[in-house]
């Protein structure tokens, strides 16, 4: 018989909550800062959420897009704040062009704009093709920012109230502060690292919360048949057993999924990069998010064996557990 | 195991059979799927236009000119009728200030019947007996006219109707194939049109109301108002569209000889003589016959041709100009010509549509995106499949078969729903790769877990397919309503993602559980194995 790769030996016994305090404390600086240099640098939004054009060209008939010539002409044509920078290729650029105040309320002159240098870059560099335009008005780009905004929100709320039902309410606390925390400090990375923020990068983050949930459900299902199991057990062994049991299962799915996505990264298109980068990063800080966020809150929050048995009233009026419930 | 009886194996077979079977189309050719016989059903995955290349475009509509617009119409329309219907009515300090006409009736006998004639000027909107513009007498003489809400809305409402169908005509006309031209709330329009890659002329065509108007002149104003662009009562000045044709305005009257509402033909061409570029135009008979009065009584006299508020060009009539047919020429190109004629024969757009959101994807741009997806979408697969393999053997081999059938079945049911396939929905096939091997991964754990604790092989398969369920169930869950919300507030390239997604959780599911259990039910049946190596 065929011998098996096991990535994780089969009885592993980390106390993984024995670094929880330094873990939090950890999280919680991490996350100010992520939310500091996201208000104090900002991140760089596309198009998509801050409105004005973004075209893209690829000089087929050149060896490296001629970058300085470019900004020249684009001067030229009065057309101010355009930035140029390489896309993919050493032959490919994108031009991005800001909404300009008193302009940005006349969609038909924002259009003009990048019709004027669409038409300059076809006439004056032979070869040049374009590959893309995209022009998004001030109002639009509004409009996107408040559904991202919203989507964002709803999901992390529904999320939670969902685990609430499915478990309890110090569960439906924790996969909360695991989400913000993942979201946080996704948003930090972006403003970190200046990359485009756009509508893909949403959509990212709504996977990175679908996803980062994945590995916290799957531990909170565990520590919940635990607590049925061993009602004697204390709850910071039982989290650490319960982690343990499931430990093979978090490195096996958050490879599968890393697998996926570095290949996404070395050779997918360019313009998905940001997107796929983003969700790479999510595999890992919601896996750390589950056993270092998740689970240590459930102790904070006085998780214990009763917390699955409901009470009853006993004939002298006091609420107690219900008897011989569970195992 | 028994719960797996033969009916149910070929029942699950034959549909996945059918899944597959109905996902072929998609991946073929267009020229590949000419061969398929008609009587087949083959339904196939339409392209985004990030795929395909194409533009999109969102229209909306200016409200503000066009409720202006309509409070100018009747307090000219008010004027009328107060010289034309029965008899004269003074009226004075007529205003249109704050959305509303307001004016005084001289004679108070006459203020009855001054009130008649306005409210024959109104419509009835909808069913309830409302009206679009009330009409009030305030301070004794004074008449105030002022739109209703639903007189505003109804009245959007149908040029929003009329636009989108002067754009369809218009789109047509280019001769583009399968655009796409959908109404969204209630002032907006988009225009997708794939394989069009200059959305230059696109843009124009659309972003042009095609007003157009022939006025005779007022040449009996001061040429020094004309030069100041002000004008008289009763005229207005309106500006050069070639500003190298003079300074100044040019004053026409406010009476519109013809419009191009009569127009029943135009066409580019050529003026005979001189061999500029020309827009022909026909006139229906109504049209035709006021044209050619209006000429014959002002023989030597100027008149303006208007597109768009704009003068084209203010020629002096030399003689009668009957026929029904008109030439009109400016500074245009043969593109330009063709432009104009094309929004001239499709009607003018009732209502100013800007361009506020434009998406353009070159055809080869798109082209790369579906290359370097698959190849990554290919790589990707391989990939888990071999880790999966080298980790679980043969249930590895039972997850893999489930992950290829998955995603068969995510492409014959975005076929089947006519879903648009995107650069982030392959994207969305990638991860699904990834995050389908799960179940499998949570199912293969546990059952190693539940042989350690010394189960026989039946039983911990049994046991790891329950105690699995559980997590899977609800992390599917969760995940399904973050890709729903993404869908419901996304727009373009997000929801193509979301739909990949979401059809990716409930077909992975039914592979990666119930058929990988199927398979493991069969082999167990009949191979009765003794010990299990997962």
């Amino acid at each position: 018989m065929m011998r098996l790769l096991k990535l994780v030996p089969d009885s592993t016994n980390i106390q993984f909550l024995k670094w929880r305090n330094i873990a939090i404390i950890l999280s919680i600086i991490l996350t100010v800062a992520s939310i500091a240099l996201t208000a104090t640098r900002g991140l760089n939004f596309g198009v998509d959420f801050a409105g004005g054009q973004m075209i893209q060209v690829t000089f087929t008939q050149d060896e490296a897009a001629p970058i300085a010539e470019l900004r020249e002409d684009i001067d030229a044509l009065g057309v101010e704040g355009a930035s140029i920078q390489r896309f993919g290729d050493p032959n490919q650029v994108s031009i991005r062009m800001r909404v300009t105040e008193g302009a940005g309320d006349d969609p038909a002159l924002a259009s003009a704009v990048s019709t004027r240098v669409t038409q300059m870059i076809e006439s004056e560099h032979e070869g040049a093709r374009i590959d893309a335009v995209d022009s998004v008005s001030g109002k639009v780009s509004g409009e996107l920012f408040q559904a991202g905004a919203l989507a964002l929100g709803l999901a992390m709320v529904a999320i939670s109230l969902y685990i609430w039902l499915r478990f309890e309410w110090q569960f439906g606390i924790g996969a909360l502060f695991a989400l913000f925390h993942d979201v946080a400090l996704t948003f930090g990375f972006f403003a970190l690292t200046q990359l485009e923020f756009n509508l893909n990068i949403v959509a990212a983050l709504l996977t990175i919360i679908g996803y980062s949930l994945n590995d916290t459900i799957v531990v909170y299902d565990r520590i919940r048949e635990n607590l049925r199991k061993y009602r004697k057990m204390e709850i910071v062994p039982l989290l650490d057993l319960s982690i343990n049991e499931t430990l093979a299962r978090t490195v096996m799915t958050s490879l599968t999924m890393a697998i996926a996505l570095a290949v996404l990264i070395i050779v997918g298109p360019d313009v998905l990069f940001g997107f796929t980068v983003a969700m790479l990063l999510g595999v890992f800080i919601g896996t750390y998010s589950s056993v270092y966020m998740a689970s240590p809150i459930l102790i904070w929050l006085n998780v214990g064996p009763d917390t699955f048995v409901p009470e009853e009233t006993n004939p002298s009026g006091q609420k107690v557990h219900k008897e011989g419930y569970g195992r | 195991m028994n719960d797996f009886p033969p009916w149910k194996v070929w029942m699950l077979t034959a549909l996945l059979v059918i899944g597959v079977l109905l996902s072929i189309p998609s991946l073929l050719t267009e020229e590949q799927r000419a061969y398929i016989p008609d009587f087949l059903p083959q339904p196939s995955i339409n392209l985004g236009l990030d795929l395909s290349g194409g533009v999109h475009i969102l229209l909306e509509a200016q409200t503000d000119e066009f409720q202006e617009q309509r409070i100018q119409t009747l307090s000219d329309r008010i004027e009328d009728a107060m010289e034309d219907d029965g008899p004269t009515i003074e009226i004075g300090s007529l205003s249109r200030s704050t959305g509303a006409v307001r004016f005084t009736v001289r004679d108070e006998a006459q203020l009855d019947d001054a009130m008649e004639r306005v409210r024959a000027l109104t419509q009835p909107v909808g069913f309830t007996g409302q009206r679009d513009f009330s009409v009030e007498n305030e301070d004794s003489l004074q008449i105030v006219v002022t739109p209703t809400e639903t007189g505003n809305t109804e009245a959007v409402n149908i040029a929003v109707n009329t636009a989108t169908e002067v754009v369809r005509t218009r789109i047509d006309e280019l001769g583009t194939r399968e655009p796409t031209i959908i109404r969204q709330g209630d002032e907006r329009i988009v225009v997708q049109v794939p394989g069009l890659d200059s959305p230059e002329s696109l843009m124009a065509l659309l972003g042009r109301t095609a007003s157009l108007e022939f006025r005779l002149v007022n040449y009996e104003a001061d040429p020094n108002m004309a030069l100041a662009c002000q004008a008289p009562i009763g005229s207005e000045a309106m500006p050069y569209a070639d500003q190298l044709d003079g300074t100044g305005c040019v004053i026409v009257q406010r009476r519109v000889m013809v419009s191009g509402d009569q127009l029943v033909n135009a066409q580019q061409g050529f003026d005979q003589r001189t061999g500029q570029v020309t827009v022909n135009l026909t006139f229906n008979g109504v049209g035709g016959r006021e044209f050619g009065r209006v000429t014959q009584e002002n023989v030597g006299r100027p008149f303006a041709i208007l597109l768009d508020g704009e003068v084209l060009s203010a020629p002096n009539i030399n003689e009668p100009i009957l026929g029904g047919n008109a030439q009109i020429s400016g500074s245009f190109s043969v593109q330009s010509a063709n432009e104009l004629a094309i929004a001239l024969r499709s009607g003018r757009l009732p209502i100013e549509l800007a361009v506020i959101e434009n998406r353009t994807v070159g055809p080869e741009l798109g082209g790369d995106s579906i290359r370097w997806g698959g190849i990554a979408g290919l790589v990707a697969t391989v990939a888990v499949m071999t880790f999966m393999f080298i980790t679980y053997g043969r249930f590895g081999i039972y997850a893999n078969i489930a992950l290829g059938l998955n995603l068969f079945l995510i492409l014959a049911i975005m076929a089947l729903l006519d879903a648009t396939l995107t650069l982030p929905g392959i994207a969305g096939f990638v991860l699904t790769v990834g995050a389908a091997v799960d179940a499998n991964v949570l199912i293969n754990e546990r059952i190693r877990e539940e042989q350690r604790r010394g189960r026989k092989v039946i039983d911990a398969v049994q046991t790891g397919y329950k105690e699995a369920s559980r997590a899977i169930f609800d992390a599917n869950i969760t995940n399904f309503i973050g890709g729903v919300l993404m869908f419901s507030f996304g727009s373009g390239p997000v929801r193509g993602f979301a739909v990949v997604l979401v059809i990716g959780i409930i077909t992975s599911v039914f592979t990666a559980v119930t058929i990988t259990r199927m398979m493991v039910a069969v082999w167990i049946k009949s191979k009765r194995p003794k010990e299990l190596n997962v």
